[in-house]
């Protein structure tokens, strides 16, 4: 693979932000981070260059009919962005939402008003085929039927690593120490896996706080996790970021893409199941201390014993209760 | 000299020419002739009057410039131009009369936040310090978060914006600070400016 990726070209009104200009002001940064199936997740700032903000953009998805798309695309960005402000409400850690536009128009690249009666030619970079005859029938109705140029919203930026890493980190000294029988070693692996655990019950006071507040994630692994350091232990001596060691810090959850409000039994327990099976593929010898994130999420709220009464159901049948789709 | 307190900012995103004009006056004494020339669709008054008490800090007010500078470029405004749009993006729900009442200028408003959008060349730095210091019989004072903090009406914002419920200072951490309270009362702000008139 030795072709260079282009990512899509930025929706407004970010398409300004690489646009070269005379102003004395310095360049806005615009880094993509990384990117998945439905979006791309790009680190910028909000409106002053001190603030970092989190940029993901939905881009169209040109093989889905126009009207289609857009509908999907505005539900889901919607359905994140309303989870994000009910759990910043709710206390539970997660990044706030600055600005979210879900309506972009696929001809809105200038500042014109002009757009909506530029309905009929306006649709060439837009290949739906069934374009025409939406448009026919309702001219007031356009907002609905015109294709939509996908949606972005802009989050705060969370400092600090992703879980993923802090047990990758950790996995990688258990093999290196097994090698020595060392003393001083062993002690110091015994500590380390103590840290581990100690972690491990905050995920599950973290899972639960966000559970507590009606909204199930959809996707929790531990690269949806992050340790946000705590700022008032920034001056700490001990400093040194090195992975496996950032255990002081606060659980952040992040990617509420497939999020949903929910406080039924059975989708909580798909997250946790979720959760389990990511730690079990990912990180294969921290699965058997999974148990202490159960044992964290148990006391973080009311409704947690009868959710890991219907784990047990989940584990014997897999997340998929209904069988459809 | 009080015109020097005009702050001008080019937000991020933003297309460079779009400045934003920012300033804060207390003790203000003509708000009835200035809230006059908006009903009276003044030209020479197209300013955001904001009532400051309702503004929470800096952030605050320039999400809900972003707002509407981002629905203005995309031919998305609800009401008359990109300056009433500011107060209305202020609200958290999509009546507009009522988001003048809540955060625009009253009769009785003392503290006055007041922007101005360079939506064409005409519009600087220069003619709107200069208008406003003819205009507005109030104290300048400069547009940081330490002053808005001092203006601003805490139980009067968590009641605009429906967090009544929302504790200032988390109960949960130990460190649980006044300056998290605030910094989640921010962020609860931010989303309701963000997500009005989602569907």
């Amino acid at each position: 693979m030795t072709t260079t990726y282009h990512p899509p070209p930025l929706p407004p009104p970010f398409h300004h932000t690489l646009t070269p200009n005379l102003t004395t002001t310095s360049p806005i940064p615009m880094e993509l981070i990384t990117q998945g199936a439905e979006a791309h997740l790009y680190k910028t700032t909000y409106l002053s260059p001190a603030t970092p903000a989190a940029l993901k953009i939905r881009p169209a998805k040109p093989y889905r009919h126009p009207v289609l798309d857009r509908r999907l695309t505005r539900q889901r960005v919607l359905q994140e962005a309303r989870c994000l402000v009910r759990l910043v409400r709710e206390g539970v850690s997660v990044p706030g939402v600055l600005a979210v536009d879900w309506d972009l128009n696929s001809n809105s690249n200038s500042n014109s008003n002009s757009n909506s009666n530029e309905n009929g030619n306006g649709n060439e970079n837009s290949r739906g085929e069934g374009q025409g005859e939406g448009n026919t029938g309702s001219e007031d109705n356009g907002t609905e039927a015109k294709a939509g140029n996908g949606a972005w919203i802009l989050m705060e930026w969370i400092e600090g690593i992703a879980l993923k890493e802090v047990f990758r980190g950790w996995e990688a000294s258990l093999k290196d120490n097994n090698r020595d029988e060392n003393t001083a070693e062993e002690q110091a692996a015994a500590a380390a896996e103590e840290r581990v655990k100690a972690l491990l019950r905050k995920i599950g006071v973290a899972v639960g706080g966000l559970h507590r507040a009606g909204v199930v994630h959809g996707d929790l692994t531990t690269s949806n996790l992050m340790l946000r350091p705590t700022p008032s232990g920034q001056q700490s001596g001990k400093g040194e970021k090195v992975e496996g060691d950032g255990d002081e810090g606060e659980i952040v959850l992040i990617d509420f893409g497939l999020a949903s409000q929910s406080i039924q039994d059975e989708d909580r327990a798909v997250d946790l199941y979720v959760l389990e099976r990511a730690f079990g593929s990912t990180h294969p010898r921290t699965e058997r201390l999974f148990g202490e994130v159960l044992e964290g999420y148990r006391g973080s709220y009311r409704g947690a014993g009868s959710v890991m009464k219907r784990l047990e159901d989940v584990r014997m049948r897999g997340r998929k209760r209904s069988m459809l789709g | 000299m009080s015109s020097s307190l005009l702050d001008t900012i080019h937000l991020a995103h933003l297309p460079p020419s779009m400045a934003v004009h920012v300033a804060v006056y207390r003790d203000v004494q003509n708000a009835p002739f200035l809230r006059q020339q908006l009903l009276s669709a003044n030209s020479e008054f197209e300013y955001a009057f904001i009532d400051a008490s309702v503004v929470l800090s800096r952030t605050h007010a320039l999400s809900a410039v972003f707002r509407a500078a981002n629905d203005f470029m995309n031919g998305r405004l609800k009401s008359r131009n990109v300056h009433s749009e500011i107060v209305f993006s202020l609200n958290p729900t999509t009546n507009i009369a009522e988001s003048f009442r809540k955060f625009g200028i009253t009769d009785s408003t003392k503290d006055l936040l007041v922007i101005k959008v360079s939506v064409t060349p005409e519009i600087t730095h220069d003619s709107v310090a200069a208008h406003l210091n003819q205009y507005v019989e109030g104290t300048p004072v400069p547009f940081d978060d330490e002053t808005l903090s001092k203006i601003a009406d805490v139980a009067k914002i968590k009641k605009a914006y429906k967090l009544g419920t929302l504790n200032t200072a988390p109960p949960n951490q130990a460190n649980g600070t006044h300056d998290d309270g605030m910094k989640r009362l921010e962020l609860s702000v931010l989303g309701a400016i963000a997500l009005r008139g989602a569907t």
